[in-house]
């Protein structure tokens, strides 16, 4: 693992929460901005998961278990898109609340991971 | 809960209305999003201790399987949507609120029969508490559902 990209999910992940949050705030749907936004933060969730399993493959491994370390992982990479798509399909400010909470899921999960790695040890 | 014993009675009512009543969109939307990531947290979870350690606290995986039951029928329920649908959930939340106290009183109570955490312990403080806040939520949404949209 590497603790920028860590943290840089993280933070875009936090960013994007608000930023959502704020459209249903004002009541408004997501739009085009929003999902590139969403992207954005899913391209870096991705990076995260090749670069992990390149690590992993590499025989470096998690503190506390490769198994729950892939499964935080994978949580962490479908986080995002998948509240993406609930919100192409609820086009009310809830939507937009939706994507809010799954981003807000990932930054919570982006810690669990840095915890099962070991903290600041990678 | 008076409104179970109320709503028997149109039940054939229900089950001809054109359009089942929808949960899961607007506010449900959100509410099926957050019950999803839980079965999903829950279940993994749950199966994982059960498999890899269930020795160890034995309560605490059972409890948390528990648990993810209840969170998938809960997501489950709010997508068919319909009045049959809306009450087992409303049942369900009830059922979850009632989890998160009681698990949460025990876990404080007596800490030597969870010598792991469940979802529900401490009332969800691992999870910011949002075991506590969704099924209360839940019930609300639930409620008012009906209010809103009564049965044809």
């Amino acid at each position: 693992m590497i603790d920028a990209l860590t943290i840089a999910v993280a933070v875009t992940a936090l960013a994007l929460a608000a930023w959502c949050g704020f459209a249903a705030f004002r009541d408004q749907p997501t739009k085009d901005w929003h999902f590139i936004g969403m992207a954005l933060v899913s391209v870096l969730g991705l990076v995260q998961l090749v670069v992990a399993v390149v690590q992993l493959s590499r025989g470096e491994s998690p503190d506390k278990g490769t198994a729950l370390f892939v499964a935080y992982l994978l949580g962490a990479a479908a986080c995002v898109p998948a509240t993406g798509f609930m919100s192409l399909s609820e086009r009310t400010r809830w939507g937009s609340a939706t994507v809010a909470a799954g981003a807000v899921v990932l930054a919570v999960l982006e810690v669990r991971l840095f915890d099962i790695w070991g903290g600041g040890s990678a | 809960m008076p409104e179970t014993t109320a709503t028997t009675a149109e039940d054939g009512d229900a089950a001809t209305a054109p359009a089942k009543r929808s949960l899961g969109t607007g506010p449900g939307r959100l509410l099926v999003t957050l019950y999803g990531i839980f079965t999903v947290a829950a279940a993994s979870r749950s199966l994982y201790q059960l498999l890899a350690q269930f020795d160890r606290a034995p309560l605490a995986y059972a409890l948390s399987a528990v648990s993810a039951v209840v969170y998938g029928f809960i997501t489950f329920s709010l997508v068919r949507g319909g009045e049959g649908a809306r009450r087992a959930a409303l049942a369900c939340c009830a059922l979850e609120l009632l989890g998160v106290l009681g698990i949460g009183t025990w876990t404080l109570l007596d800490r030597s029969a969870f010598p792991d955490a469940t979802v529900w312990s401490d009332y969800g403080m691992g999870y910011l508490f949002i075991p506590v806040i969704l099924p209360v939520t839940g019930l609300m949404w639930l409620r008012r559902a009906r209010t809103e949209r009564p049965a044809a």
